[in-house]
Formats: structure tokens, sequence, C-alpha cells
């Protein structure tokens, strides 16, 4: 559904030079729910913008839906939905109107259009909202219309660049509930970028980790996740006992064992598949364990291992990025 | 050990599918009346806002024409009439990239240029839009004069407004591309709007009477496509048709109308 090789998109502002995407390789079959996770400025919404047709790529080539998306941009067009960063529907029009004139430009006859017009604003429970201004809406309302609009022509492909920025818990949760259905009963395609650990854990089949403009990591969550390994860590009854189990924890293949005081930390990948065994162990050589607790780890362990970078932290600090000023100041503003 | 037997289609799941939904490529004219009739939408929900951009020139209809003096030709409202709808056609299709700097600041735009829509239907369609606040406008503002020293020529008025179109649709188009070309700083759009307006207006003769200018300025307020646009629409509206005057003043509002259609889709096919 997606391909692209060597793309590369070479921003220039204040006279320097800005990689934003450097020579990304990727495949996204049809049927996939990838999320492209990684800080403010990693390169995500400059990728997701070429992939749309927003900007062309500085080098490289991208195929989307068959098409390339510099030299059939139009074909490209039509195939694919797109929520952006911003409000899809403008504020001063009200929602059917918008609706219509989406489904109209997708070629819909007037009845057609319509017809899937009232079908969406039911199906995203906007029917009695959708002949108010749209500034009037409220910010989970106005998303869903973003939604609606970018699924008008029943799109094989979506993309959701941040859709979940600015919304409240409640919100979020059906945000991808909604997102997620659509992949599973439709089939849809799609990528969305986050830079939030949980969405991407919550939602993706497949997690795209981009920063400083390439991938560093791609896989399921579980499988980002379970090449780190969990964390296992003991209490026992005295430094010497803890210095005793470390020895004994250091022979679980591909474990990382730190002891402070009375208390050993073991990461390692099937951690909590060895944890029994070693606790059963420590019992029988006398030196039992008296306090266990057994931590999986988070996408956000599995960006700080790959990066050396918390990426809450490179979320929160991260101000002005090689991303697109626009898309940027967007992006905090929502 | 738990065995998940998980459906491999998801047609169980689906709500018995219905027709695909039957989109296809459009052409360029319904292209076109796509965005116009999006355009249109907020006009029509809010005629009031046609009002905004009329608010200067009614001012000027107030407060200065009672202080022209009446012309050897007829009175000075007669004169001045014609320059304020001019100025009226001038400061509304200057403002409509506003609206645009709106949308691509909110998003809609960029929805816009993700959609199937042509670039340049999209910057034809949204200029297109200025025909119905130059009509409407300009019929309140003969409305509001006629019961004072202004004589009506209703077949004047018509090809008056005729005359303008093609110059407000190029104007319109021209603020368009100012909006996008100042995407990032939407504070540019403002200054250059407002720094265009007033020297095209002076050099027009909206205000005053360009006789008896300096021999620099004429030759400024010659090179000013509006003061051919003002002198036709002076003629018009006082029910006369002099073929030169009202040639110049069509050629001008064409030649305005033809450079912004040019540069507006030039500029919105960058647009990203």
């Amino acid at each position: 559904m997606i391909r692209t090789t060597g793309l590369t998109r070479h921003y220039t502002r204040n006279k320097q030079t800005v990689e934003a995407v450097r020579g990304l390789d990727l495949e996204v079959a049809a049927g996939e729910l990838v999320a492209f996770l990684g800080p403010n400025g990693a390169g995500k919404s400059t990728t997701l913008r070429m992939l749309t047709t927003l900007i062309a790529p500085t080098a490289g080539t991208a195929e989307v839906a068959g098409h390339d998306v510099v030299a059939e941009r139009a074909a490209v067009r039509r195939a694919i939905g797109y929520v952006g960063q911003g409000n899809a529907a403008g504020h001063q029009y009200r929602g059917r109107d918008e609706l219509m004139c989406q489904a109209r430009a997708h070629g819909l006859s007037r009845r057609d259009a319509r017809a899937r017009t009232e079908q969406l604003l039911e199906a995203f429970d906007l029917a009695e909202h959708a002949d108010r201004p749209v500034s009037q809406l409220s910010g989970g309302q106005r998303r869903r219309l973003d939604v609606a609009i970018g699924l008008v022509q029943e799109p094989r492909i979506l993309f959701l660049d941040e859709p979940s920025t600015g919304l409240d818990p409640q919100n979020r949760v059906n945000l991808q509930e909604q997102v997620r259905r659509l992949n599973q009963e439709l089939g849809t395609t799609i990528v969305l970028t986050t830079h939030y650990l949980e969405e991407a854990d919550a939602l993706a089949g497949r997690v795209v980790v981009i920063d400083h403009g390439r991938v560093i990591a791609d896989d399921t969550a579980t499988g980002l996740k379970s090449a780190l390994g969990d964390l296992v860590s003991l209490e026992l009854a005295s430094p010497e006992a803890a210095h005793a189990a470390a020895q004994r924890a250091d022979r679980i293949p591909g474990a990382q064992v730190v002891v402070t005081d009375d208390r050993v930390a073991v990461r390692a990948p099937y951690g909590r598949e060895a944890a029994p065994a070693l606790v059963a162990e420590l019992a029988a050589a006398g030196t039992p364990v008296t306090r266990i607790e057994v931590v999986g780890p988070t996408l956000d362990d599995v960006f700080l291992d790959l990066t050396g970078r918390s990426l809450r932290e490179s979320a929160d600090h991260h101000e002005t990025g090689a991303e697109d000023g626009a898309t940027e100041t967007r992006g905090e503003a929502a | 050990m738990t065995i998940q037997i998980q459906a491999g289609a998801p047609a169980a799941a689906a709500p018995s599918r219905r027709e695909p939904v039957p989109s296809r490529p459009v052409g360029v004219l319904a292209d076109i009346r796509n965005v116009f009739v999006r355009e249109l939408q907020p006009v029509l929900r809010q005629p009031a806002s046609v009002l905004f951009a009329m608010v200067q020139p009614l001012v000027f209809l107030g407060l200065f024409a009672p202080l022209l003096p009446d012309t050897g030709a007829g009175s000075a409202l007669q004169w001045f009439v014609p320059g304020i709808v001019s100025m009226t056609a001038l400061m509304s299709a200057s403002f409509t990239g506003a609206n645009l700097s709106e949308e691509i600041i909110s998003g809609s735009f960029e929805r816009l240029l993700v959609s199937p829509v042509r670039r340049s239907s999209l910057l034809v369609g949204k200029a297109l839009r200025e025909l119905v606040p130059l009509v409407l406008q300009t019929l309140i503002i003969v409305a509001v004069v006629t019961p004072f020293s202004f004589e009506l020529h209703p077949a004047g008025v018509l090809a008056g407004i005729v005359v303008l179109v093609p110059f407000s649709v190029g104007l319109g188009a021209l603020s368009l591309a100012l909006a996008v070309a100042a995407k990032d700083q939407s504070w540019v759009f403002w200054t250059v709007q407002q720094t265009a307006i007033f020297p095209l207006l002076l050099l027009a003769g909206v205000l005053l009477p360009l006789d008896g200018a300096p021999g620099w300025l004429e030759a400024a307020a010659d090179a000013n496509p509006l003061k051919y646009v003002v002198d036709a629409e002076r003629a018009l509206f006082a029910g006369s048709f002099p073929v030169d005057t009202v040639g110049a003043g069509l050629a001008a509002s064409v030649l305005v109308g033809a450079l912004g259609l040019w540069v507006g889709v030039r500029t919105m096919n960058r647009a990203a």
C-alpha cells in the first residue's frame, strides 16, 4: 500500500539546511495499522506530508496506493483520506456543508453525496451538530468531523497526523476506538503519527520509531518491548544474600544485573518467564526473596534504550524541531 | 496456553457491506463550482459579513462626500459614488485573502490541498466569490444614495458592475496569493494589503480629482489600472457611454483580472 525508497526531505531555514527526513525506506502492506512514533521534530509529520502529496521529496521516491506521490499526485489524492493536525472543516462553515463539499470534490453525485454525508454524520454521532458553525463545536466533535471528512470516499488508506493531540483522555480513547474499528471492520490501511507512547502501544499493530529523520526501530509494540526485556526487581534479606542472588540471576540469558544494597535489578528478555524459577532456586539455596516486582518495559524504555533519551522529555522540551514551522506551531497550539 | 481463534476475514464483523462509495474524477468546471459554492456558504449564512469591507467606504461617503463642491457636470455625490463603489470593490477583494489565512491556520485549507480539487480550481473558485459581495455592496451603496442628490441610471450601474467584475476577481486572486505566500507570518498579509490599498485609491482619483496634479503624480496615476476603471464607472453611473473611456476601463480591469489569476494560480500550485 505504501512503499518508499530513500525518501528524503531537506528544509532551508535561516540559511541552514535541516535534514528533516533522511533516506527513509519503508513498506506498509494493505490492512496494516502503523504508528510513526517519535518526538516533535523527528520527521514524522514531514514524512506524512510527503506521502500525502503536500510536499515533494528532496530525494527518493514514494508510492501510495500504487501511485507515485510526485508524478501521480492526483491519483494519490483520490485514493487517500487525510486527517491533518488542524481541523478539516473551516471554522466559519457547517459540518454538513463541509462533508457535502468533500464528497462532491471526490465526484459523488449530489444524491450520493447527500446519502454519504448523512451516513457519516450518523456513524460519528454528529447529526445534531451538523448545522452549527464548526467554531461552536467542542474539540472532540470537531475531531470526529475531521475524521468523517477524511473518510468521505471510503479511502483504502487513511493518514492521521497527531490525531489525538489536544483531546481530553475520553475523546482520545473514543478516537482510538474508531480508528481501530475502521482498520478491523473495513480493512482500511491506517498510518498515524503520534508522540504519545500509550497511543502507539494501545492502537498500532506496528510501531515505526523515528528519530532525527531516520527509522530507528520498526516492529510490533510487543516485539519492541520484548526485545528490551522485563525488569525483575528482587529484595533479599541482606546485601550478602543479594550478592549471591545477583550471581544466579546473571545466568539468565541476556540479563543485565545491578545490585544496590539488598536489592537486585535484573533486566532480561523473557524476564517474567525466568522469574519463578529464579525465586525457587534462591529459596532452595537458602537466600529467599522477600519481595519481587516484575515490570514490563514501556515504549518509553524502548525509546530510551534506542536513543539514550526519554521520549517524554524530548516531547516536552523539543520546541523548535526540524519539521515545517507552520506544522510545528499548529501542533503546539492545538 | 490458550488457543484463540480469530476470524480471518472481516466480513463476519462488518455490518453487511454496502455498495462502495461511488467516487470518480471531477471535471474542471465542476471542480471550480464546488469551490465557489463552498465559498458562498459563509456569505449566505451571514450576509452581514459583506458589510465589513464597506465600513471605510461608507465613512468616506458620509463624512467626506459632504465636503466636496458640486462639479459643473452635476452633484458632488454623482461624481463621488462611482469612486466609492470602486473603493468598496477594492477593499472587499483585497480582504479576501484574510479568510484564506484563517483557513490556513485552522487546517481546512490543508484538507482541500490533499483532496482531489485542482489547485487552479481552488484559486479560481475562491476568486470568483468576489462577484457576490461586489453586486450586493454596489446595490447597497446605490440604494443608500439614491434618496439624496444622486441620479440613478440602472443600466449604467449594471454596466459599471460588469466592468468591475474582472478587476475584483483578479484582485481577489492576488489577495489569495498573498495569503498563501505569507502563510507563516499572517502580519505580512495585512502589512502588504494596507500598504498597497491607499496609494491605489489616491492615484485613482477616488477621493479627489486628479486634475491639475503635478506631472510625476499624473504619470503615477496613469500607470494605475484602477484610475481607468474609476473613470469608466463615473461615465457609466452618469448614464453616458463614451466608448474610449469605458473601453479603457474594461481593458484595465481585464488586465488586472488576467494578471491576478495568473499569479494566483502559480502561487497556489506551489502551496503546501
